[in-house]
Order: structure tokens, then C-alpha cells, then sequence
């Protein structure tokens, strides 16, 4: 994902906390997606918006981590994403 | 005793058995639930709480032609306000674009649309359905407009095989995100069609190999689901990630079952959802018991690296094909019965003029709801 690019949650594609198993997950056509504290942290960002150098710049700032590291950790989990059309990018 | 199973995450509603098309594969049980002892919208929505308590996830509401219900928007109002990701499997005869716009507004998550052809001609056919197509095609106009994410289900088989190429560009004339390309399953109506729905091993290949380079060419548009020809196969399908750790599915009539095709297996009986808390059906009921875990097997799956990897196949086609449902699946390579069940594949894709056999209704009407 490039630093210009803006991600979204496209409409049948939803963040939902699973108190059973006390995880947030995406909710997506067929799948039911884990999400770890990264992944989590990122998608609460996601609005449609940003592009993902900003939202990387916000957890820069929220996690006290270097931009890089964020953008590295977390790119790999949002082109999956965008490959099961999970995610739209513009 | 075994370790306790973990939450089922996904649920197969059955809300009817009426469907005003009668596809020869149809995956209901050739006994159908009757009108009269269908579920009402209370129970339903009850089921659907526990579901959700539970540690369901998706919803998947089927049938049957769950449109063929008159309290659809209801139910998909209950099913979100449980918590439910919630979709709708259907073949599109029955919603008209008003009641489309009612499960919008009631929150219906995503469609799942059946195609049985990539035409008129061969769609009816299959269907047993005149105009079923046009409907279709007419609806799937409505579903665009409103935007529901949606996905088309190509169930594949020697008659339909040759229009897959067409049945990708379809789905993306149609703007689905995702396509699954089911080949047909032999279980319920379809066993009885073998003679006329075997691919032949050239065609399952053929197909084979034209998903893989769909997948790469349409990388990031379509999304490609693939249920391969499993009677031409050296291993087999895993279970739906083994049995009673994932899913569970709901009969019209409210009885519960491991999966859609356990009724198959003569000596498993199944709770109903009048009688007994969901919960309790999963967790402690003889059926979901009676195939957890890999305890109950014998050699060769016993003793196999794989058992954890496929629980041994299905059990379902053990019992159809083998009479013993604890048997090794006999499409697995390691079966006694696996070249016999090549060869007999073989044979039935060698009919080329078997008929359809087609699936009958339940008894009362079979007119969709609008
Ligand atoms: S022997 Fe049983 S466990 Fe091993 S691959 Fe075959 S079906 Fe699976
Ligand atoms: S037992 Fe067979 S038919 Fe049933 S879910 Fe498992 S694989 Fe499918």
C-alpha cells in the first residue's frame, strides 16, 4: 500500500467486537476475520478518508513507534485484505 | 473425554424447503419439512439470539428459496439486531424490488445469488424453471442499484461446465466482489443424479485449470472460490473444518444438524431447537459428539498424517457410498473403495443422455411470497 493511497471499508465489510471470544473481528462475505492489536488499531483509522501515510502518521504519534515500522507491519495485512476485496483503495 | 469443542462461528438457517425451481442437485434432503412445520418468525428469532450468545458469527439464511417466506424482512431484522452478519442465499425468484429495499433497510448484510446457467436456455433447464433467468437478471439490477455486496454461486456440472468463462464475466458484469465455482456435491438430490451432473475427469481439469489462471488474471477484482470435482480427486474435502467445531445448520423444522447433509446418517438423531438451548445441542448433543475430534476413527485414517488436516473426509459420503459412516472417505487415496469410486465416476460421466431427475417440492404452495 502506498503512502498516498486511501483504503475503506467497503459496505458489507464491518469491525465487530466478539464478546465470546473477547476479540474484535471483521466481519466480511463468508469469512470472519481475527484481528490482532495492529490490525485493530489500523482499521479504527480507516474512514475513507486518510490515506494510509496519514494513518500511519497517527499511530506514529498514538504508539510512540516510528512511521516506517508502522507502515512495514502493517501494509502486508491491508494488501490481503484488498486482495479478498475486503478493502477498496483509491 | 475430549477436550470441549470450541464455538460454532457460522449458521445455516433453513428457513423453508419450498422453491419454485427444482434443481437436480438441490442439497435438501430428498424428504422435505412440510409448510406446516416450518419454524415461525419467534422461534426464529429466538434461534437467532441463542445463535448469537453462543458465538455464531455469519448467518447464512437458505433454504430452500428463504424468499418463499413471507416474514424474510422480519427475520433479517431479528438476525441483525441479535448481532448476525447476515446473508442471504438465494436464487432471486421471490424478491421484488420493493422487498429488496425492505432488507436493506432491515440491515441484510450481503446476497449470495445461485446462477444455474449462464443463459436462458441452459439456466431453465437446469432450473426447471421457465423465465427463471430473466427474473434473475432483472433482479440482480435492483441489488446493483442498492449496492448489496454481492457474490454469484456457479454450481457446476458436465452440462454447465463449458460456460464457466462466460459465468466470470457475468459476475463482473453483475458487480459481485466474489464467485464461487461449486462443483457439485453428491449428497441429497444430486446422488440421485450422478448418471447426469458427473463431470468428466477432462472437464474437472479443464476447470481446474481455468480457475488458476482466472485467480491470477482477475487478482483483486474477482474473487475465486473453487469447490473442485471431489470424485476425481486423491483427497478428500475436510469437513467443514471438522465436525461440530464450526458450523451447524438449522432445518426448517427445527432440528438441528452438523451439516446439511447428516439426515443421510440413519443412526444419529438430532435435537430439536423447540426442545432444547441451542448451546446445549452443540456442546453435548449424541450427533455433534458422534464425529468431534478424530477418536472415533479407524485405520487408515487413524494412523494418518492428514487426519487432522481433512477429520477423514465426510462422513455423509462414507455412509452413501461406503454404508459405514465412520468408514475413511472413499475419495481419499488410501480408501479400499478409491479406484472403485474412480471408475464409477468415470461411468457416470460417461451417460451423456441421462435425465433429470428433478426435485420435488414439499407439499403446499410453492408460489414465492410476492
Ligand atoms: S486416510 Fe483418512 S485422514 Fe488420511 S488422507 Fe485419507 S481421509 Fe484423510
Ligand atoms: S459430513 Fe460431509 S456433507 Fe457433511 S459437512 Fe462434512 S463434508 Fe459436508
Amino acid at each position: 500500500m502506498l503512502a498516498q493511497e486511501i483504503p475503506s471499508l467497503p459496505r458489507g465489510v464491518r469491525i465487530y467486537f466478539d464478546s465470546v471470544r473477547d476479540k474484535w473481528v471483521l466481519l466480511a462475505p463468508e469469512r470472519a476475520v481475527t484481528l490482532d492489536q495492529v490490525g485493530h488499531a489500523i482499521l479504527n483509522e480507516v474512514d475513507g478518508h486518510r490515506c494510509f501515510g496519514h494513518i500511519t502518521a497517527i499511530l506514529s504519534e498514538k504508539y510512540n513507534a516510528p512511521k516506517e515500522q508502522i507502515a512495514e507491519d502493517s501494509s502486508g495485512f491491508l494488501d490481503a485484505l484488498r486482495a479478498r476485496r475486503f478493502l477498496d483503495v483509491i | 473425554m475430549q477436550a470441549k469443542a470450541p464455538p460454532p462461528i457460522a449458521m445455516l438457517a433453513e428457513l423453508t424447503h419450498r422453491c419454485p425451481l427444482s434443481c437436480p442437485y438441490c442439497s435438501n434432503p430428498v424428504e422435505m419439512a412440510k409448510l406446516d412445520s416450518e419454524l415461525d418468525t419467534e422461534t426464529w428469532t429466538r434461534v437467532f439470539q441463542e445463535a448469537a450468545a453462543l458465538g455464531v458469527l455469519q448467518l447464512h439464511l437458505s433454504g430452500g428459496e428463504p424468499a418463499s417466506r413471507r416474514d424474510l424482512v422480519a427475520l433479517v431484522k431479528s438476525a441483525r439486531e441479535a448481532g448476525l452478519y447476515t446473508n442471504l442465499i438465494t436464487s432471486a425468484i421471490g424478491l421484488s424490488e420493493r422487498r429488496l429495499n425492505d432488507l436493506d433497510e432491515a440491515g441484510l448484510d450481503h446476497i449470495q445469488l445461485s446462477l444455474q446457467g449462464t443463459d436462458a436456455v441452459m439456466a431453465d433447464k437446469v432450473g426447471g424453471y421457465r423465465g427463471g433467468f430473466d427474473r434473475k437478471m432483472k433482479t440482480v439490477e435492483w441489488i446493483k442499484q442498492i449496492g448489496f455486496p454481492l457474490t454469484l454461486n456457479f454450481v457446476l456440472h458436465r452440462h454447465n461446465a463449458h460456460q464457466l468463462p462466460r459465468a466470470l464475466e457475468l459476475a463482473q458484469e453483475m458487480g459481485a466482489r466474489r464467485i464461487e465455482v461449486a462443483t457439485v456435491q453428491f449428497h441429497g438430490w444430486a446422488l440421485k443424479n450422478r448418471d447426469a451432473l458427473m463431470p468428466t475427469r477432462e472437464q474437472a481439469q479443464q476447470v481446474t485449470q481455468l480457475v488458476t489462471e482466472a485467480r491470477k488474471i482477475l487478482k483483486g477484482q474477482l474473487v475465486i472460490d473453487y469447490v473442485p470435482a471431489d470424485y476425481h480427486d486423491d483427497y478428500p474435502k475436510r469437513c467443514m473444518g471438522g465436525w461440530g467445531t464450526t458450523g451447524l445448520n438449522v432445518t426448517p423444522d427445527g432440528q438441528v444438524l452438523p451439516c446439511h447433509a447428516a439426515q443421510s446418517i440413519p443412526h444419529l438423531t438430532f435435537d430439536r431447537v423447540q426442545d432444547k438451548p441451542l448451546a446445549d445441542i452443540w456442546y453435548n448433543s449424541s450427533a455433534f459428539n458422534a464425529y468431534r475430534g478424530t477418536g472415533w476413527m479407524s485405520d487408515p485414517c487413524k494412523s494418518c498424517e492428514r487426519k487432522t488436516i481433512d477429520f477423514g473426509g465426510c462422513r455423509c459420503q462414507a455412509m452413501a457410498i461406503v454404508g459405514d459412516a465412520s468408514a475413511t472417505d472413499p475419495v481419499c487415496i488410501k480408501s479400499p473403495l478409491h479406484r472403485a469410486l474412480q471408475d464409477q465416476a468415470n461411468e457416470h460421466a460417461a451417460n451423456s443422455d441421462a435425465p433429470f431427475f428433478y426435485r420435488i417440492s414439499p407439499g403446499k404452495a410453492t408460489e414465492p411470497a410476492e
